[in-house]
């Protein structure tokens, strides 16, 4: 039969083929090395047992928040409400906490466990309204997690009226800034959340649905998979890991106030995106989005020990971004093709 | 200087072929000043490809185009508009929120001394061609707000307002209700008498007959006959649409075939007067080990109805129910759990291209086999028993879909629903774009699913589709069913007369 034929004909030069397909694997990964050896060369502080510790800890509340973001964009759709939906969530946990006389906050003192599992609960009443407003309204998730983001930074604003509070529940306290010997806490539990990313995706049913509905949403829906239901579902994950992310960086700066976690929302997309998962959906994972931590994680870091000008250093933060986008679309053009 | 005497139109020995499939040999055409002009045959017969020639769509071909005698060759669509040839597809190309006046002259907005919009005079200039035409609408009014008929009409007077002499209608009837059909007609009577030409292509041979002054009919790629309508009915038209009379060509289908249809079974899936978005009250039963055939023209509603049928669209009217008890589809996902399976009519949006076949069989058997953690060694295995059953080629479950044949990803498609078996499956075009051998084998596969009791339903543009297939055919026409072929024999052409 000569459908057999056509569908043996991709094998020729299989090699190449097979390096086009993994491209938004393999770039990631080399980057990461040629930033580890470059750094390596121009400072002998960086590669030492220390700094990696360093590092580690530096992308940890990052790290939370992107795999969250990896559910989301793996549905080929975007959360730009995690940095604020983490910090909203992060000053809730303070202002049911006692304050010190000094901080002039209306609070609602709670014991601990009341006041960790109300602002959970918080995160997923954030979630549930962004899910609300993509799958039942239909408002694209760009504009909706657009319209989270301020309304996050409104809980901010009006639970701490401008000031800082500094207690947050002991748990919290241990789990973002306390260390377990020699290793922080919250890189224990960084690693944890991306391993529970990587076993949810890779492993369960729910984790398939959630590749199938990025790959082909129209196929997913015409094989019988409740679609709506699988994208509310990741819009709530993102914002509970945000809102983990958000408590134990509080716990971890020392601080809970406004504007704090800003940084966080473009570190968390350019982590999942650097890494290589497609922004078209379907393609990627949590191995990814930890390549993607390391490289800005090196990047951050290594720039730091190199002596270079700190404005420059943003500057090249945005051109490291670029270039992963375009090998991100470029690669998504090759697998197509391939 | 242009010829009187000549055609406006003249086309000698036309051929084009596509990657060695020829669409079009040897064709001569001609369409004289103030004619309406129609085009029948079947899908693929050449029409399309012929008026997008015409149209400048398709610049490479073999032959000779004359307009008003002078030879003419157009590099693109816009140097055929500037020749004084215009189409109106049967997607509508207006701009919704734009108004009557600025869709009629678009493109050729007058502008003032400043270069800017001349309003008042564009105004002025849509309600006289609006006027003129006879259609009676407010230029000021957004054209999306319009019923598709009016749309449709103002659609062909932006194309008579940029100047076309010739004016070619690709199925403008299909989305129309009678009375829009009459204002139509009325308006292409009017162009018709102003010296303009009309080339009316139809699925629709009442609508041909009642408006064309000649028609010409294809068939695979020649042009078979041209003829005064004045001399002709639907018979003859349909003669020479499917070449009775030619047995080496599509004997089997010429021929009356008898339908095997089983009055007394159980009926499965019921729709009472269902209606949706292109569809009206539609009543059916759908009964067990019966295949149900629903033929209908591009745009009849048929394929909408599938849709609705898996829960892809709802319903703003009318009831189903599954097995006697009321069914309620809120999503695909609750057809599925009721029992009901669908293929669509493209694969695209059927299969994943870039996952394993394995992948693809299991995606909607997944809540059966696992409950929280996936089971890839039972989907490959699944997975595996298809392949071999259905013969799928290569036999390998790891492959990516994309890597396959279109026949063999339209045999995926099928496999997904044939691990449990559904109590209703409705495919949509099933044996589109494939070969015979292809085809053979899904008429195969359908009667041995038949055999076990599901209640199939085929819906189709294609007659041969539900003929093949079918043991009881309703035919569907604007929206709504208006003929039922159960017991006894129909025949292509009496399908065809139908619809």
């Amino acid at each position: 039969m000569s459908t057999s034929d056509s569908a043996v004909l991709p094998r020729s030069g299989g090699g190449l083929r097979w390096l086009q397909g993994q491209l938004r694997n393999i770039a990631p990964f080399a980057t990461l090395l040629v930033l580890v050896a470059l750094f390596s060369i121009a400072s002998p502080s960086f590669a030492t047992l220390d700094n990696v510790a360093n590092i580690a800890r530096q992308v940890s509340v990052t790290a939370i928040i992107a795999v969250g973001l990896t559910f989301v964009i793996l549905c080929a759709e975007i959360d730009l409400s995690v940095a604020s939906v983490a910090n909203a969530v992060g000053i809730m946990v303070a202002f049911f906490t006692l304050q010190d006389q000094s901080v002039n906050i209306a609070n609602i003192p709670l014991p601990g466990a009341a006041a960790i599992a109300l602002a959970l609960l918080g995160s997923v009443a954030l979630g549930a309204v962004t899910a609300f407003g993509v799958t039942v309204i239909g408002i694209p998730s760009f504009i909706m997690t657009l319209a989270m983001l301020q309304i996050g930074a409104g809980i901010c604003a009006m639970l701490v009226r401008g000031q800082i509070a500094y207690n947050v529940p002991a748990p919290i306290e241990l789990l973002g800034s306390g260390s377990i010997g020699p290793v922080p806490w919250i890189v224990v539990v960084a690693v944890l959340v991306l391993v529970l990313g990587h076993v949810v995706l890779s492993y369960t049913r729910f984790g398939r649905y959630v590749y199938m509905v990025g790959g082909n949403r129209e196929a997913a829906e015409y094989s019988g998979v409740n679609v709506k239901l699988v994208l509310a579902a990741v819009l709530i994950i993102s914002a509970v890991c945000s809102g983990i992310a958000g408590m134990l960086g509080v716990a971890h700066f020392g601080s809970a106030q406004q504007d704090e976690f800003d940084n966080y929302l473009l570190d968390a997309i350019s982590a999942v995106v650097v890494g290589g998962t497609s922004l078209f959906g379907g393609q990627g994972g949590i191995g990814n989005t930890v390549v993607g931590l390391l490289v800005l994680g090196v990047l951050n870091n290594g720039l730091d020990h190199v002596r270079i000008d700190s404005f420059l250093k943003i500057l090249i933060r945005g051109l490291i971004l670029l270039l992963a986008l375009v090998i991100n679309v470029y690669a998504q053009r090759l697998r197509a093709k391939a | 200087m242009t010829d009187r005497s000549a055609p406006l139109l003249e086309l000698r020995g036309i051929s084009k072929s596509f990657g060695g499939v020829t669409a079009l040999s040897g064709v001569d055409f001609t369409l004289e000043a103030g004619e309406i002009h129609g085009l029948v045959g079947e899908n693929g017969a050449g029409k399309s490809t012929l008026m997008k020639i015409i149209a400048g769509v398709h610049t490479g071909f073999e032959g000779e185009m004359r307009i008003a005698g002078q030879p003419a060759r157009h590099r693109s669509a816009r140097s055929a508009r500037d020749a004084g040839i215009g189409m109106v597809h049967q997607e509508l190309s207006v701009v919704p929120e734009l108004s009557v006046a600025e869709n009629v002259m678009l493109g050729v907005q007058p502008v003032n001394r400043l270069g800017l919009v001349d309003w008042p005079g564009m105004m002025r200039r849509a309600r006289a061609l609006l006027a003129e035409l006879g259609i009676a609408v407010d230029p000021r009014v957004p054209i999306g707000s319009l019923p598709l008929g009016l749309q449709q009409l103002v659609e062909i007077a932006r194309v008579l307002s940029s100047g076309a002499r010739i004016v070619i209608l690709d199925e403008p009837t299909s989305a129309l209700s009678p009375p829009e059909v009459e204002v139509l007609f009325g308006l292409l009577r009017r162009v018709r008498d102003s010296g303009r030409s009309i080339v009316f292509i139809s699925h629709f041979l009442e609508d041909v007959l009642a408006i064309c002054d000649r028609i010409t009919c294809f068939r695979n790629g020649r042009l078979i006959e041209t003829a005064p309508v004045a001399a002709i009915d639907k018979g003859w038209i349909i003669t020479r649409m499917i070449g009775a009379g030619h047995e080496e060509l599509e004997a089997g289908y010429t021929g009356e075939i008898r339908l095997d249809s089983r009055p007394g079974a159980p009926v499965v899936l019921a729709c009472e007067a269902a209606s949706g978005p292109g569809f009206r009250e539609v009543s059916l039963e759908a009964r067990a080990g019966e295949v149900l055939g629903i033929y209908g023209s591009m745009g009849a509603g048929q394929l909408d109805l599938a849709r609705a049928l898996f829960g892809r669209t709802a319903l703003s009217g009318g009831r189903l129910s599954l097995d006697g008890r009321p069914l309620a589809l809120r999503n695909t996902a609750a057809a599925r759990r009721a029992g009901i399976a669908f293929v669509p009519e493209s694969r695209r949006s059927m299969l994943f291209a870039q996952e394993p076949v394995y992948r693809n069989v299991s995606i909607s058997i997944l809540d059966r086999i696992s409950r929280l953690w996936v089971k890839p060694a039972v989907e490959r295995e699944i997975a595996q028993r298809h392949v071999e059953a259905l013969g799928i080629r290569p036999p390998s479950v790891h492959r990516r879909l994309g890597t396959l044949s279109g026949g063999n990803q339209q045999k995926v498609a099928l496999a997904k629903w044939l691990t449990h078996l559904p109590r209703v499956l409705v495919l949509s075009e099933p044996t589109r774009g494939m070969d015979v051998g292809a085809k053979e084998e899904v008429v195969r596969i359908v009667r041995g699913l038949r055999e076990q009791g599901i209640a199939v339903l085929v819906v189709s543009t294609e007659p041969e589709t539900v003929l093949s297939l079918a043991d009881r055919i309703l035919v569907m026409k604007r929206g709504e069913v208006r003929e039922e072929f159960a017991g006894g024999t129909v025949s292509k052409d009496r399908l065809l007369a139908a619809a």
